[in-house]
């Protein structure tokens, strides 16, 4: 099955809205490949938003566990305190206190209290879904606010997505990817077919996608291009354009600004199904076919 | 006074809004300092024009193991949460997974552990030609950890009291940005009227009110047609400090690395009375608190 990701660097650039609709056309013109799909952007999930699906599996996601201090045990030596590297122990009213949002639940504090007074507590940090769509199966999940793991939520949807997907011949997986290029990223870059870098014409764009490009390097991803709004920067389109020339990248879609886009959200649809004519939707069109010829030739 | 910017969604605009703040009072001779959290992708000196003369590397300590010391019981492995210690015969480090909690050091009964940094990213700061004291972080590519680098930023908060220090939150609602904006005073929330917007609002509004910290709303790109986001803000107390316009020429400068303030001159003189707005606020709260 290969592994078509959609990323990045700056956030806000139309991940999400594009691939939406490389999923609604995957599903449509190509029922051989048997097309699912992940939302890897587990602290803003916004995907679900765009496909109308519904949720056949729910389960629930621990994070590392969060240390709690009984304070009728605990002595006030301060122990916890000097050996926590997060600055997770705070001093209120006299009381050494931990702060859930701080903990990395490493338990270097529970193993090492000489009254045993620290406890290591579960902690739910999130949920996963299966869920079914017409356009193929969902895999999606929501961080709960605050949490860490995002990484490691990340790996554990991919793993079932993979699982399914190999064994029920599904021929690709297309990941919308998250924002960034650290921990989250990487769990969703790693093992990709293809990376497809989505930059929008502006100097903070360029800046963050030649990041995200790095990236993909680094990790010997292969990817490629498609500028969005390509149309509100002529200058800055023409530079990534030279730019991804001077490295042997491919540019694969100019895709204009378009406001329906925004209208077709708000209708819970991706571009493709709402207005499948428009100039905006020819584009993505062209984009699909492009990148299932990379993928499948 | 630390006031950050943050929003759930991405693209928003918090590097617009926050560089134009920045921008804004160090015109009317308020004593500005910047902090761009965003070290995976910051872009707040694109709009600012620091000159960068100062840079430290940030390092985090990973166990070396000296073999002829080790024993390989194994103790290191068992105590490391991350799965970051293999014993193959020897202890084999994984750097990448490594918290650098100090558990394995701690752990290891023959003293054969001791720590070495390895640089995982940086941090560069400078003055901007409008005299903003400028700092920023930045990941090292392949590098999966953004908090120590964002905690290391932090320590550089300036603690004088007339100072305002303006920090840019990276997206999303998990761990960077709670490092980010955790002990802040006041936090600024930037949405877009549409479904994406304020689904992503919510998230980030909550995370604010598990941190107890006071917010308000800055609606960019404002257009009519989504009411929710408004209804939202009413229902949950939210207030709306700002809106700013959309207008497809201020997507064209903002591209091109210009200020919000310096588009328009009505824009200029509402970031100045948003800090006056935000005072007020920070004021209201320690009072009821």
């Amino acid at each position: 099955m290969k592994q078509l990701v959609i990323l990045s660097g700056k956030g806000g650039t139309g991940k999400t809205s594009i691939s939406a609709s490389l999923i609604h056309l995957a599903a449509q013109n190509s029922k051989q490949l048997n097309p699912l799909f992940l939302d890897a952007d587990v602290d803003a999930a916004n995907l679900a938003l765009l496909i109308d699906n519904t949720p056949i599996e729910l389960h629930e996601f621990y994070g590392s566990k969060i240390a709690h201090i009984e304070q009728s045990s605990c002595i006030a030596c301060g122990k916890c305190k000097t050996l926590c590297r997060f600055n997770a122990i705070d001093i209120k009213n006299n009381q050494f206190i931990i702060d859930p949002f701080a903990c990395e639940g490493c338990q270097v504090c529970f193993d090492h209290c000489p009254t045993q007074a620290i406890s290591m507590q579960e902690n739910l940090a999130g949920h996963w879904y299966r869920s079914e769509s017409k356009f193929g199966p969902f895999y999606h999940a929501d961080l709960r606010p605050g949490q860490e793991n995002s990484g490691k939520l990340i790996s554990k949807i991919k793993s079932q997505a993979k699982q399914i997907g190999e064994s029920n011949q599904h021929q690709l997986l297309i990941i919308d990817g998250p924002p960034g290029i650290g921990c989250p990223v990487i769990s969703a870059i790693s093992g990709a077919s293809l990376a497809l870098i989505v930059v929008e014409p502006s100097i903070s764009g360029i800046h963050d996608m030649k990041r995200i490009l790095e990236t993909a390097h680094h990790f010997k991803i292969p990817a490629m291009v498609c500028i969005n709004k390509a149309d509100l920067n002529p200058e800055r389109t023409a530079e990534i354009k030279a730019y991804c020339q001077s490295q042997e990248l491919t540019v694969l879609a100019e895709i204009p600004f378009d406001p329906a886009i925004t209208t077709a959200m708000k209708q819970n649809q991706p571009i493709t199904q709402y207005q499948p004519n428009s100039k905006t939707s020819q584009a993505i069109q062209q984009l699909w076919l492009k990148l299932s010829n990379s993928l499948f030739q | 006074m630390n006031i950050a910017i943050a929003s759930g969604k991405g693209g928003t605009g918090k590097t617009t809004i926050a560089t134009s703040l920045a921008h804004a009072l160090a015109q009317t001779q308020i004593s500005t300092q910047f902090y761009d959290c965003d070290v995976e992708a910051p872009n707040a000196h694109i709009f600012l024009h620091p000159s960068l003369t100062q840079e430290e590397k940030v390092e985090l300590l990973i166990p070396q193991v000296n073999e002829e010391k080790c024993t390989s019981c194994g103790k290191c492995a068992s105590v490391c949460q991350y799965n970051a210690i293999l014993i193959l015969g020897k202890p084999l480090i994984f750097p990448e997974l490594c918290h650098s909690c100090g558990a394995c050091l701690l752990a290891c009964p023959e003293s054969a552990i001791t720590e070495v940094p390895k640089q995982i990213g940086k941090l560069a700061s400078g003055f901007t030609p409008d005299h903003i004291h400028f700092h920023h972080g930045l990941l090292d590519i392949g590098q999966p950890m953004a908090v120590p680098i964002i905690s290391e930023l932090k320590q550089k908060l300036s603690s004088q009291s007339d100072h305002i220090n303006i920090i840019d939150a990276p997206p999303g609602t998990s761990c960077p940005v709670v490092e980010t904006i955790r002990n802040t005073d006041f936090v600024i929330l930037v949405s877009e009227p549409n479904p994406f917007g304020l689904h992503d609002l919510k998230l980030a509004h909550q995370l604010i009110q598990e941190l107890n910290l006071p917010a308000g709303l800055i609606i960019n790109k404002d257009e009519p047609g989504f009411s929710q986001l408004e209804e939202y803000c009413r229902d949950n107390h939210l207030d709306i400090l700002m809106r700013i316009p959309f207008k497809k020429e201020y997507s064209h400068q903002i591209s091109e690395g210009k200020l919000l303030d310096q588009l328009d001159p009505t824009l200029n003189t509402q970031f100045t009375t948003l800090i006056k707005t935000i005072k007020n606020k920070i004021h209201q709260s320690k009072d009821s608190a």
